[in-house]
């Protein structure tokens, strides 16, 4: 239902343009290239310079340990999805983490769990509906959330209503959490970025194809099945 | 509120530049004969205690990272098959000219790239899994961990093959995302609009608008 009205408004967006040569993965491609811009524009004007600030402001030490204490918030769904996913003993795993950190680590100040060799995951709704076999469907570039695709935007529904952040009262430290978080995760792409800048002669594709191939290999953990290069006779590498 | 995708794919590119130089040998005019996984961890090691150390490169000199990458990676690197990778069917149509130019200008990019990776070296932590593969194989995949706080660890995989002057490099998985596939889209788009001279000119114009300005609100 979600997903067929999804569909429905980006269509109306679209206006349904048939466009030769469009990337099969990509069909809304003109109205993702607008959202895009849109994004680029926000982080122009507000989340990088933020981002930089605290990066430049905020010692080493300190944003490490923002970052572990929302990580350690993040384990709990974690392990749900991996439940979800019927890897018990990888969920099972992930919440020894939070109660690991929790307690030992400090409310989730210091990750001692990878410490001591419990290993973090990377786990979200959109990967257990493809864990569960659904394909990603067409690529979309959500406001200010950037690359996603149907399926793992309706994945990122469910991370946020399930968010524990979003829990918090009052509402004033529970905006203040998200906004911490938010400026975190950006100074932490501050590099990727300037990388992007720099490999991509067009940003957006580059991006886009990055991320396809990225949530592929997270669905299935890291071993995805190999799409092999065509071989071509005049190879060099032959 | 991100994506942790996100998270995984921005470290992960600094990772794999990092260890995309690292996987490189000292001695540039000597192949090494070591086996695949050990020449990526002692290149790696040596390099990384070489960019730590050297106050130049620290303070932002990129002409001389730029030397360093082009002793140490390029001789490491079969530029030709990956470029043809990056190409994909459009490889068939390119005469040997075009070809040629090709390879010298995505290589250029690509070094650019891990320079501007290698910049931003922080300390991390690597850790090298064992490399599965017989003696006998020719192709294999080298497969190294960065360890970050906070975050899963990110895994970077070196697809490499065995030449008569050494183990080579012809791709680089960061997180999953390999580097050549990544430019296939791109460099496809491109030839079918414009053709290979039409990609060739963007990858000129790329390369000669050279290095991102090192001012610091642009990141």
């Amino acid at each position: 239902m979600m997903r067929a009205v999804l569909v429905a408004t980006l269509l109306a967006l679209t206006g349904c343009a048939a466009t030769a040569e469009r990337d099969r993965r990509d069909p809304f491609e003109p109205f993702n290239r607008g959202v895009y811009r849109f994004n680029e524009a926000v982080d122009d004007v507000v989340a990088r310079p933020v981002a930089t600030a605290y990066r430049d402001l905020v010692p080493e030490p300190v944003r490490d340990r923002v970052r572990n204490f929302f990580s350690n918030i993040g384990d709990v769904f974690i392990g749900v999805n991996n439940i979800l996913q019927g890897k018990f003993y990888d969920g099972f795993e992930d919440w020894m983490r939070v109660v690991f950190n929790t307690t030992f680590g400090v409310f989730g100040l210091h990750d001692v769990a990878s410490d001591m060799g419990i290993e973090k995951r990377n786990e979200d709704f959109g990967q257990t509906f493809g864990w569960w076999g659904f394909g990603p469907g067409p690529y979309l570039v959500l406001p200010l959330l950037g690359s996603s695709t149907v399926r793992d935007g309706i994945g990122t529904g469910f991370d946020l209503y399930f968010d524990p952040v979003a829990e918090v009262r009052p509402t004033r430290a529970r905006n203040a959490l998200v906004a911490l978080r938010v400026t975190g995760t950006r100074a932490d792409l501050l590099d990727a970025s300037r990388l992007l800048e720099q490999a991509a002669l067009d940003k957006y594709v580059f991006q886009r194809d990055a991320y396809l191939q990225r949530r592929r290999s997270l669905v299935y953990d890291g071993r995805p099945p190999r799409e092999r290069y065509e071989d071509f006779e005049d190879n060099p590498r032959k | 509120m991100t994506n942790p995708m996100n998270i995984g794919f921005g470290r992960a590119w600094l990772a794999a530049a990092l260890l995309a130089v690292a996987a490189t040998g000292a001695v540039a005019d000597e192949p090494r004969r070591e086996a695949p996984d050990a020449l990526v961890r002692s290149v790696t090691d040596e390099l990384v205690a070489l960019i730590s150390k050297d106050k130049e490169i620290r303070g932002g000199n990129r002409a001389r990272l730029l030397e360093v990458i082009e002793a140490k990676v390029l001789p490491h690197f079969n530029f030709a098959a990956m470029t043809a990778l990056a190409m994909g069917q459009s490889w068939r149509q390119a005469s040997p000219e075009q070809r040629k130019h090709l390879v010298a200008e995505f290589s250029t990019l690509l070094v650019r790239t891990y320079a501007s990776a290698l910049a931003a070296y922080s300390d991390q932590r690597f850790e090298y899994r064992p490399l599965r593969a017989r003696p006998t194989d020719t192709d294999v995949t080298v497969s190294v961990r960065v360890l970050q706080s906070g975050a899963q660890p990110l895994a970077i995989d070196y697809s490499m093959e065995k030449t008569g002057s050494g183990w080579k490099v012809y791709d680089v998985m960061v997180g999953g995302v390999s580097l050549v596939a990544n430019y296939r889209t791109e460099f496809n788009n491109t030839v079918r609009a414009s053709g290979i001279d039409g990609l060739l000119k963007d990858l000129q114009a790329k390369n000669r608008a050279g290095e991102p300005p090192p001012a610091p609100g642009r990141q």
